[in-house]
């Protein structure tokens, strides 16, 4: 696969109406339904929404590891470098998970195998992709490791997980994920399971690793300082679809979405003070049942600003300013 | 790991004693006692039989009897049969041989054949291996072992003529390997029928567990072959729970092998110990004993050491 | 569990009563129905022997000794000339009901001082932990071989032995489940309210970690139903003329009449795996209803 020098205009990676469904005892779940979503090139694009939006489903949907049974990707397009990657072949697809396009996961502490050192693992990946020898993998595995700033890297390449920090561990994932030179990163919670110290060093690191090797990053988290702080562009999923997309000081200066505004205000701020008599404010309600979810609007039942419509028709994204994409009737 | 070897040893020498001891006296509980035995053979008078007692010192209390036997035992002496008066240790020796090879056949058999299939079944779950794996853990788990002994002499040798119907070797023939073979085979077959039922189960579970680890998911979206994922990755951890099996193996086999050595005349420990216990051998079943309490132990340390070499957790536990 | 399926995490799907999803689990298992059905069957077979068996099960007729089947003797004779229906059916009894009263008395057993030795921990815990490693340790067959062998083959020797032998596996699994459940916010909400040990123990966490238990006790009773039928084929279990589905296999081990009279030896055999499988099947399907996480 060539590395292509188009315009950073033109998105790395396009999502075209994905829906992914998972079958379970009560009934069929749509985590992701009709998404539409690109993301750009060498820019972190944050993809934020509480438990159960969905998020998480995005990034299993585009390297194609949602398992089935008991999930299914029944439709959409996902474009990246010239191709469909629904469309591949499986072979295809290995060619492109670890090499073109890696993922990190939430829980450093039991996505590494225990009983394999770090440097076996990343090597093994290193020259399946890459086409190196075992001596040469292992080489490039011990930069990997320096890349992610592990100290005593020829050291550490032999160590096994349990040897090591959770946030050690997460480096190791960073670096298996970068170890191929991928354009795109999609790193799913990297900092939940860590201590707050660790996790603005891991996303430092990412930053960092963005700018040297100009990979794109998906940053899927449920943290919105997490996306304040790191993304220059967000996305905003709720109950499986997407209802809001700006860059982000758009996003954080005027969120559109009622969601978004509420999300916003409950977050706990320690300038606001007492302004809103000093309790945090929270969105009434719950999130839908993705089994038995409302006609129309999914956010209407909890939503201030609900009228008659949005009770009966689901509104489509709309463009109220330039690069700011929202989905709810005051916009229509 | 030494001192958890030694730590290990040591809690297990007064729990093998404390065994003994009560065996001892269970043994010792039951009415009647060898000389009872003797006589409906012999037609002995009464202080005859007062005299045999005195001699082979059954008379005294039990504690007192025990105590004799421990120190007997320190001197590397394990008394003599009741029965025919041979030391009980070469009653033992030479029964453990059979025992033996039986329970190395059917440790092998039973992992060749229900590794594989536990794996796979756990790989293509819902296939025909799947069912395959599921039927032979049901019917092997659940198929009384003496009466599977008794359908496969009948089916095999009987019906078919294709085994002998026990036996270690042919009569009269020297000894053989072929021939050992040929006679461990029923024996052994019928043996690991049930162990492959639970080892199956065991497998599949594993190896479902493995499947579905964190870790799993990193090698393939990591972009690694599914063949490199399931057996570089998941398989080794897999493996890992089956070393407890083989230690747990032991004990189990020991029930097993008691009552399919009756069944195909299987000249091994297993049948000493019906004998002992139809005529109250009391040397020999405390030999018994405590060679199968020493197996059992053993086996279960041996076991722990295995899995601590194995997992690369427990070997290297320190931190840097 | 694996962060896999956090995609579906609770609070998009909400959690129907336990108790139903159960039951629905259970329900779809159809060897578990099946092994169920079976066994209402046999306990029916064994309640009412009598008005079932053809014939006094115990009546021995040397004239029709060694017969196959006939019209007087569906099943044929046994060696004494006893009708081997009718001891096929009484045998259920005597199968059904080792099973059950052996893994009665050692479920309560080993659950309660597995739960004791959980719950207060220390010196109760470490006593209690050493004499499940004894217990154990032990060659199992031997001491139960002993025990019958020598103190005399009766059912309630059968019941004392298995129950002795497997009370500590039961207290184990008892023990883990309460040292987890201790843990948990419900419990130490009740010892911040005062409430006493007892208390906690039986209503508490007891109904919390009973899945498992039951489970272990399913599979239980037909590890108990297969030492009997073993020990009663060795002869040292129950003696005849009761009838019982492992000493009616004992005849079988003349090669004579394990050639040319099945008839004596393959019902008993069937009877015991099939009262075997159904409990498993049953206590599969349990499992998979109760703890679907374990299958």
């Amino acid at each position: 696969m060539k590395k292509e020098t188009l315009s950073t205009q033109e998105p790395l990676l396009q999502v075209q109406n994905l829906t992914t469904e998972f079958r379970t005892d009560l009934g069929v779940v749509r985590a992701v339904d009709g998404l539409t979503l690109h993301i750009p090139r060498r820019e972190t694009l944050g993809i934020v929404g509480e438990s159960g939006c969905g998020k998480s489903t995005i990034g299993l949907s585009i390297m194609r590891l949602i398992p089935d049974p008991p999930g299914k990707i029944s439709s959409g397009r996902i474009l990246f470098e010239g191709k469909d990657l629904l469309q591949l072949s499986r072979r295809d697809m290995r060619g492109i998970r670890g090499n073109r396009i890696s993922m990190i996961f939430q829980e450093p502490m039991t996505s590494l195998n225990p009983v394999r050192r770090v440097g076996d693992v990343i090597s093994e990946v290193i020259s399946l992709h890459l086409k190196l020898s075992r001596k040469d993998a292992w080489d490039k595995a011990i930069e990997a490791l320096d890349r992610v700033r592990i100290p005593s890297p020829v050291l550490r390449v032999k160590d096994f997980p349990h040897q090591m920090s959770g946030g050690m561990r997460q480096r190791v994932m960073i670096a298996l994920a970068i170890s191929c030179n991928p354009t795109l990163i999609i790193a799913d919670e990297p900092t939940t399971a860590l201590d707050v110290t660790i996790q603005a060093q891991i996303l430092n690191l990412l930053n960092q690793i963005k700018e040297e090797l100009g990979t794109s990053i998906a940053l899927v988290t449920h943290n919105l300082g997490v996306i304040a702080e790191n993304a220059q562009q967000v996305a905003v999923m709720y109950a499986g679809k997407l209802i809001e997309r700006a860059d982000t000081i758009s996003l954080f200066d005027h969120p559109l979405h009622p969601y978004t505004q509420g999300l916003m205000a409950s977050v706990p701020r320690l300038d606001k003070g007492t302004q809103s008599g000093g309790r945090l404010k929270m969105i009434p309600g719950a999130v839908p049942n993705l089994l038995n979810l409302p006609a129309g609007c999914k956010f209407a039942e909890r939503c201030p600003h609900t009228e008659e419509r949005c009770r009966s028709e689901e509104p489509d994204l709309s463009t109220p300013s330039p690069d700011h994409m929202v989905r709810c009737w005051r916009y229509a | 790991m030494r001192a958890f070897i030694v730590r290990r040893l040591l809690i297990a020498l007064p729990v093998t004693l404390l065994i003994t001891l009560i065996m001892f006296v269970i043994i010792n509980l039951a009415p009647g006692d060898p000389i009872d035995m003797f006589v409906g053979q012999q037609g002995l008078k009464p202080d005859e039989i007062e005299r045999l007692r005195a001699d082979l010192g059954l008379n005294e209390p039990v504690y007192v009897r025990y105590v004799k036997w421990l120190g007997q035992l320190f001197q590397g002496n394990l008394g003599y049969s009741y029965l025919d008066n041979q030391p009980v240790i070469h009653r033992l020796a030479e029964r453990l041989g059979p025992t033996l090879s039986l329970m190395i056949f059917v440790i092998l058999l039973s992992h060749a054949i229900a590794l594989p299939i536990g794996v796979l079944s756990a790989i293509r779950q819902y296939s025909w291996i799947d069912y395959l794996a599921t039927g032979i853990a049901f019917f092997g788990v659940s198929f009384p072992n003496f009466f599977a002994g008794l359908v496969a002499i009948y089916i095999f040798s009987l019906s078919l003529g294709w085994l002998p119907t026990g036996g270690l070797e042919t009569m009269g023939a020297g000894f053989s390997v072929a021939d050992r073979l040929y006679h461990l085979l029923l024996p052994g077959m019928v043996l690991a029928f049930r162990e492959m039922g639970v080892l199956v189960r065991y497998t599949r579970s594993s190896m479902l567990d493995v499947i579905r680890q964190d870790y799993v998911r990193t090698a393939r979206a990591a972009g690694l072959s599914e063949w490199s994922v399931t057996f570089r990755h998941g398989l080794r951890n897999a493996l890992l729970p089956l070393i407890t099996m083989l230690g747990l193996m032991i004990p189990r086999l020991f029930a097993g092998v008691v009552i399919i050595e009756q069944i195909f005349q299987w000249p091994g420990m297993g049948r000493l110990a019906i004998e002992a216990i139809l005529s109250r051998d009391y040397p020999v079943l405390m030999g018994l004993t405590l060679s199968s309490a020493v197996a059992v132990l053993v086996g279960n340390l041996l076991a722990d050491i295995l899995y601590a070499m194995a997992d690369p957790r427990i070997r290297l536990s320190e931190k840097r | 569990m694996s962060s896999q399926m956090k995609a579906l995490s609770p609070s998009a799907v909400p959690s129907q009563s336990f108790r139903r999803l159960a039951w629905r689990r259970f329900l779809r298992h159809r060897l578990a129905l099946l092994g169920a059905a079976v066994l209402v069957c046999l306990t029916l077979m064994a309640m009412f022997a009598p008005w079932i068996a053809p014939m006094d099960p115990n009546r021995v007729d040397l004239m029709l000794a060694r017969e196959g089947p006939s019209t007087a003797h569906l099943l044929g004779s046994d060696v004494v000339g006893r009708d081997v229906l009718s001891r096929l059916i009484y045998g259920s009894r005597v199968s059904l009901s080792v099973g059950l009263f052996s893994v009665s008395i050692y479920m309560v057993l080993g659950t309660l001082l597995g739960c004791i030795a959980g719950y207060f921990g220390g010196r109760i815990d470490m006593t209690i932990s050493r004499l499940i490693d004894a217990v154990l340790s032990f060659p199992a067959l031997m001491l139960i071989l002993v025990i019958v062998g020598l103190l005399g083959p009766s059912t309630l020797n059968i019941i004392i032995a298995i129950a002795v032998l497997s009370w500590p596996e039961v207290a184990r699994i008892a023990r883990g489940q309460t040292l987890a459940a201790r843990e948990e916010t419900y419990v130490l909400a009740s010892e911040a309210a005062g409430a006493r040990p007892k208390r906690i123990i039986l209503e508490e966490i007891l109904p919390n970690i009973l899945s498992p238990i039951i489970v272990d006790a399913t599979f239980g009773i037909a590890r108990a139903i297969l030492v009997e039928a073993g020990l009663s084929f060795l002869g040292m279990g129950v003696q005849p003329p009761t009838a019982s589905w492992g000493n009616m296999l004992n005849d079988a081990q003349s090669l004579s009449i394990l050639e040319s009279m099945p008839w004596m030896w393959v019902p008993p055999g069937l009877m015991i795996f099939i009262a075997t499988i159904s409990i498993n099947f049953v206590g599969d399907g349990l499992r998979d209803a109760l703890d679907p996480k374990l299958s």
